[in-house]
């Protein structure tokens, strides 16, 4: 794999993961110009794209775009189900994942990430795994702050505001419009 | 009081999460982070974005910067950065930082560190090297979180410089009783392998080891490694291919732990990785396919359940038996798989399937057959990419009867795409099958001018080149050569009539040369029309100064008479004051020859069947001049590469990747005897590479053998009317409106197709002259077809070139002077170089004036051999009849069998060439080879007596003016008996080295009671069968090159596919051209060769970016150019 982005369908960045060494003006010109190019697709559209030199991948959950990039010899449908593993992997860690979980623990999202494929290829496709990985340098959080884990209650969504809440449910992505405003 | 414990829990949470984050994944929104985000949400400009950010940022470097910072601070600010950054912001101020941060914050911050610095950077990046020692700690630490942490960031991105400082810590990490632990180590192992193989060349036994592992997922890890390193290398690794198969099996068989299943499929990563590692080993091996064929078999029959990843093994699977071996029951299933794909209703799974049709239509044609219908409706598909993935595969399916319809979509596809990279693609495409299987010449030309309209200026310039070559070089019938071109003239006056503003720039120089040269062709045009015609051109604001200068050349070709004369004074006065200094040459040039119109006609004589031009790319006749200026102490010229070099060179490092060699993009150096405009300012600018440019001349010559074919009478006059009969279609008055509706669509695909009946039947029609062919004979058509990857290189690919025209260039050779003085008759005004350079230094155009007072002498030369060979050598003029061998006969091979038994027997052990036959008429045989020999390359002449009578008075003589020569017995037997044959011997030197030699052979003889004859042959030597390995040591090496001044430098590419491409590469240099492969250490390399004995050449190699960067030196002037040129050759050839 080349890259992954994500991006919302304002085309906000949300997530960029580089796998090759490019320079940062051809980096943004790329997502500049291949958000356009997604966004600009119908939804009934083939999730293939020949663009460029590349060979773009990418699917939509909810108000988020997955889109990656990959080398020529690689499998389309294997590149799907990537996504979809990395959705899964967000949905069981944030519990019922939505676009601003993404946007506020964008950290987290790169650890989960990074701990699922490592220099574009797949490392740990065990669901179970990857999160286990995560949560023990979570739990070792915890030891170092432990008062903090007083207040670690249930996230409040309402002192979140203008953000999308729409769920990305990788069970039955939706496509559905939400009025998602977190620009 | 419970109040204040209440306000206090209250504002905790908040002021501890500006230093840290919660215990749980979800984070405050209240944190910096939140607020940030929240403000960024509440803006409504783009601007106020900016400021704000702008704000955040310079806040943030304040703090990172100061002393106080803690690394929990840190850590909260690195993560506001990463937010700053993604959304566009540089913050490169932070790197450091974030660098810090993985160095000295505990484990979380660490975390965050890594991840910073893993986003910022890239491998490439300097700053990297200061994470080299925090990645070193962390590997021995005894926390294995901040050991996955650094095999993370290890896997992701490392300093290639740097991988022996932390190879053997990774290596160890293999041995770790940690799955995690190995697995990662496993993949930063491979990230090594990719960034530097030869540094892990040592531990392949340990990627065996991680083969082995007890655990899946280390295993798992290790597959990728494999992959790639099977793909550099397949013959290394067929002794694996049972365990492979083995492992797939047991994975097929759900033998996996159930935390491999992905939605109860079992381990599919795994799997499609084992079936890209097989196809890779199956490819052209038989016996290892045979090994495969069961296990394929079975993930073929498990893998039915209907879910995505089933999907994505199946194709996997169907591409793997597609690239092995092949085997009829598998690829009956493959068929039958790919079939599913291409019916399926889901347009991914459709997607694919055409891309696997357009993958297997080469092998099996009869598949794409099977479902026409479906191609036709996705011809029409909404989807953009569908459409093209469609076009992609007709593509591949065309032939000389279906041309016209698929060109047709083709072209309707290209004018509704918006999207350069798809244009430029599909233009060549298209100029490629207008080229090989165009029908007549009206539809080639009205075809080629939409290329040229669409394409404009983005095309490659190889299509334009090859158009005007294909014009001016023509076919086997003159008449149809001047059919199509006067097909070309009455099409481009129209539209130059018409709106040329509209016109790309491209296509105006098209149509300047063409005009320039066949607007005679059309008796009704007055050339002073065509020169008014081409002055407006000149006024056209949209006119670049390279068209202008098309336009003055074509103008300089018709400017002979008075209308036209005057025509072209007055434009000429226009421009000789013009600034740019090649349009006021041509202007020059223009004045002057339309005053002179006999010397015009000697320029550019009006010939239906130009010879080519043999331009001295070495640029020989410059030598005197060279060589002048620098005894008066000008400075070695050094070619552009070679500056820029020095001058990188002359920084510490070299950062830069090398100059692309330049590209060679206009075809040829003799398009034909007038050259364009265009093909100058590129040689000119090339001289140092310019025997390559000679030799792209010379590949893209064959181009034409396929077209030739096509073109002939067979392809044309029977498959018409299919094609025709789906053009033409019109709705009959009679149908519905609705009807006529559907087949307005259906033309011009722009709507989904509705399924009525007339539709249907519309497509059946649309498919049968699609698929016309496609049946019986189809392999034939698909045959030239190359690598669909490769399509854009097709130009060189297309065959081999010399074989098929030498014959023809030996027989114009016999009766031309020697290619230096021909370049010299024609430098006078014409393309060549020299006028080019007369303009750019005062110096030059010395060299142009000796060029105008060699002209009138060599002129008579030209007349003389072009026009009657009598004469042309003094040894012949004694005689009353010669004639010039027919060469191009065929000559009989059985004839040469007897002869290597003739090669003398001191030759025996010495390497010979084939006995080629040169010469053959009714009384004589004559066939030549050569000798290597040691100190001299031995020309054996083989004379067979083919009369009943014996020839008498036989004389053999060889000159060259390279080469030296001489009798090695003094004149043998002057009589050959009947059916004799007569051996004759002679030791070649070289007197200047030459990329190829000529030797021009005379034989005189006389049968009994008849007149004395003469035959005339010719023979080419290429330089390589002078060259000698030179067996020297490094240190004598090292002086040699230090005394040499003559040298070359160039990029070549490199035989990439080996293990060792710097290894591989002069292996095959050594083994192709006997040079002395002296030393290689690391990436460079140094080899030695001689011309003979006593020119010694040497060359340094240096891999560079993927290139091989090879430095010639030598004594002996141009012989680094052309032993570059043999070593360039070789390595295409390769």
């Amino acid at each position: 794999m080349q890259f992954m982005l994500l991006f919302s369908r304002q085309g906000k960045l949300r997530l960029q993961k580089w796998y090759v060494p490019l320079c940062d003006k051809e980096k943004k010109k790329i997502t500049r110009e291949l958000v356009q190019t997604v966004l600009a697709r119908k939804p009934k559209m083939c999730s293939f794209l020949e663009w460029r030199d590349l060979k773009v991948v990418y699917k939509r959950y909810a108000s988020l775009y997955f889109c990656c990039a990959i080398e020529n010899q690689d499998n389309e449908l294997i590149t799907l189900e990537i996504i979809h593993r990395y959705v899964e992997l967000l949905d069981k860690y944030f519990g019922s994942v939505c676009e601003l979980d993404i946007i506020f623990n964008f950290e987290k999202a790169y650890f989960i990430l990074d701990e699922f494929l490592l220099g574009g290829e797949a490392q740990e496709t065990s669901k179970k795994n990857v999160l286990k990985a995560i949560e023990q340098a979570d739990l070792l959080q915890e030891n170092i702050d432990f008062q903090t884990r007083l207040f670690a209650g249930s996230r409040d969504p309402s002192q979140r505001t203008g953000g999308n809440r729409t769920h990305i449910n990788p069970v039955c992505w939706p496509q559905t419009t939400s009025p998602a405003v977190c620009s | 009081m419970s109040d204040v414990v209440e306000k206090t829990l209250t504002a905790l949470p908040s002021l501890l999460s500006l230093d840290s984050q919660p215990g749980s994944a979800k984070l405050s929104s209240s944190s910096k982070l939140g607020l940030l985000i929240r403000g960024i949400t509440e803006l409504t400009s783009k601007h106020e974005e900016e400021k704000l950010i702008q704000r955040e940022l310079s806040s943030i470097k304040e703090q990172v910067s100061s002393p106080n910072a803690t690394m929990r601070q840190m850590k909260e600010l690195m993560v506001r950065t990463i937010y700053c950054e993604m959304l566009g912001y540089e913050a490169s101020f932070s790197y450091i930082h974030a660098i810090k941060l993985a160095q000295q914050g505990n484990v979380l911050e660490k975390r965050v560190g890594y991840l910073a610095v893993s986003l910022f950077l890239n491998e490439n990046h300097e700053l990297l090297l200061l994470l080299v020692n925090t990645v070193l700690k962390d590997l021995q630490s005894t926390n294995l979180i901040e050991v996955c942490m650094a095999l993370t960031v290890v896997g992701q991105m490392f300093p290639k410089d740097m991988i022996p400082a932390v190879l053997p810590l990774v290596e160890e990490k293999l041995n770790h009783p940690k799955e995690i632990i190995r697995r990662k180590a496993v993949l930063a192992l491979y990230k090594f392998y990719l960034i530097a193989p030869n540094q892990v060349q040592h531990i392949h036994n340990k990627f065996r080891k991680a083969l082995c592992d007890k655990d899946p997922g280390v295993m798992s890890a290790s597959l990728h490694i494999y992959t790639q390193l099977i793909q550099d290398n397949p013959e290394g690794y067929k002794d694996l291919t049972a365990s492979f198969v083995t492992i797939l099996k047991q994975v097929v068989g759900g033998k996996l732990p159930m935390d491999f299943n992905y939605h109860s499929v079992p381990a599919p990563w795994v799997q499609m990785q084992l079936l890209r590692i097989l196809s890779l080993l199956g490819k052209n091996d038989q016996s290892t396919s045979e090994i495969m064929y069961e296990v394929l078999d079975e993930s073929l029959r498990r893998a039915e359940m209907n879910h995505n990843i089933t999907y994505a093994i199946l194709y996997e699977c169907v591409k793997c038996i597609y690239t092995i071996h092949p085997k009829s029951d598998l690829l009956e299933k493959a068929a039958k798989c790919i079939g599913n794909f291409v019916l399926s209703r889901k347009i991914n799974l459709k997607y694919l399937g055409l891309k696997a049709l357009t993958y297997v239509v080469q092998q099996d044609p009869k598949l794409a057959l099977q479902h026409q219908m479906t191609i036709i409706e996705c011809l029409d598909h909404p989807d953009f990419i569908i459409k093209r993935e469609t076009l992609e595969l007709l593509f591949r399916i065309t032939n000389a009867q279906n041309v016209t319809v698929i060109v047709e979509k083709m072209l309707d596809f290209l004018r509704t795409s918006e999207d350069d990279y798809t244009t430029i693609d599909l233009i060549g495409k298209v100029a490629e099958l207008a080229e090989k299987y165009a029908p007549d010449n009206e539809w080639f030309i009205e075809t080629m001018n939409t290329v040229f309209s669409i394409g404009g200026d983005m095309m490659q310039p190889d299509i334009p080149n090859s158009f005007l070559k294909l014009l001016s070089e023509g076919f086997d019938s003159v008449e149809e050569d001047s059919k199509l071109r006067l097909f070309a003239v009455n099409s481009y006056v129209s539209l130059v009539q018409g709106e040329p503003s509209k016109l790309p720039q491209r296509f105006l120089q098209v149509i300047c040369w063409v005009l320039g040269e066949y607007s005679h062709l059309r008796e009704d045009l007055e050339p002073d029309v065509v020169l008014r015609l081409l002055a407006k051109l000149l006024d056209m604001k949209s006119c670049s100064s390279e068209t202008k200068s098309w336009v003055l050349m074509a103008m300089t070709k018709l400017c002979s008479g008075g209308a036209a004369a005057c025509a072209a004074q007055e434009v000429s006065e226009t421009y000789s004051s013009s600034l740019d200094t090649v349009l006021r040459q041509r202007a020059h040039e223009l004045q002057f020859l339309s005053q002179n119109s006999e010397l015009q006609a000697r320029v550019f004589p009006r010939s239906d069947d130009p010879e080519p031009v043999e331009v001295d790319s070495s640029l020989s006749f410059l030598d005197g001049f060279v060589s002048e200026a620098l005894a008066a102490g000008a400075a070695p010229y050094k070619p552009p590469h070679q500056r820029q070099e020095e001058l990188s060179r002359s920084k510490a490092l070299n950062m830069e990747p090398y100059g692309l060699s330049l590209p060679i993009s206009m075809s040829s150096s003799s398009i034909a005897e007038r050259q364009s405009p265009t093909l100058l300012s590129i040689s000119s600018g090339l001289s140092g590479d310019s025997t390559d440019l000679s030799h792209k001349g010379g590949s893209t010559a064959l181009k034409l053998d396929g077209v030739k074919r096509v073109w002939g009478r067979e392809g044309y006059l029977t498959q018409k009317e299919p094609a025709e009969a789906a053009q033409v279609e019109v709705p009959s008055p009679l149908q519905s409106p609705s009807q006529q509706g559907d087949g307005d669509r259906s033309q011009t695909q722009t709507s989904t197709p509705a399924a009525t009946p007339e539709c249907d039947q519309e497509k059946q029609q649309l498919a049968s002259s699609l698929f016309v062919g496609l049946s019986s004979q189809s392999s034939v058509c698909l045959m030239g077809k190359s690598e669909p990857t490769f399509q854009r290189f097709r130009k060189k690919t297309k065959g081999p070139s010399t074989s098929s025209i030498t014959s023809l260039e030996t027989a114009n050779q016999l009766v031309s002077p020697p290619p230096v003085d021909k370049l010299l008759c024609n430098s006078l005004l014409d393309s060549s170089i020299a006028s080019e350079l007369g303009v750019s230094s005062p110096e030059q155009t010395t060299q142009l004036s000796e060029g105008f007072t060699d002209n009138a002498t060599c002129d008579a030369q030209v007349e003389l051999a072009g026009s009657d060979m009598k004469g042309s050598d003094p040894a012949v003029n004694g005689d009353d009849d010669c004639d010039v061998a027919a060469f191009s006969e065929d000559p009989d091979p059985h004839k040469d069998l007897c002869l290597p038994s003739h090669l003398p027997a001191e030759f025996s052990g010495l390497v010979h060439s084939e006995i080629t036959p040169v010469v053959t008429n009714q009384s004589l045989d004559l066939s030549v080879c050569h000798v290597h020999k040691e100190d001299c390359l031995v020309l054996v002449v083989f004379i067979t007596n083919s009369t009943d009578s014996a020839i008498q008075q036989l004389l053999v003589q060889i000159v060259s003016e390279e080469l030296e020569v001489t009798c090695m017995y003094d004149s043998p037997e002057e009589e050959v008996r009947s059916h004799v044959v007569a051996v004759r011997q002679y030791c070649i030197k070289v007197k200047r080295p030459l990329v190829h030699f000529e030797l021009v052979g005379m034989v005189s003889y006389q049968l009994p009671a008849e007149m004395p004859q003469t035959v005339q042959f010719s023979y080419k030597l290429p330089l390589t069968s002078f060259i000698r390995p030179l067996t020297v040591s490094t240190e004598e090496y090292g002086t040699m090159w230090l005394a040499f001044s003559h040298d070359t430098k160039q990029n070549l590419t490199m035989m990439s596919d080996e293990q060792q491409p710097l290894v591989a590469t002069l292996n095959a240099l050594k083994k192709k051209l006997l040079l002395h492969v002296v030393e290689i250490i690391g990436e460079e390399g140094i080899v030695a060769c001689s011309v003979l004995q006593d020119q010694p050449c040497l060359m340094h190699c240096r891999v560079h970016a993927g290139m091989l960067a090879v430095w010639l030196r030598s004594s002996v002037p141009d012989l680094p150019d052309c032993l570059l040129y043999h070593c360039q050759r070789t390595l295409q050839e390769h």
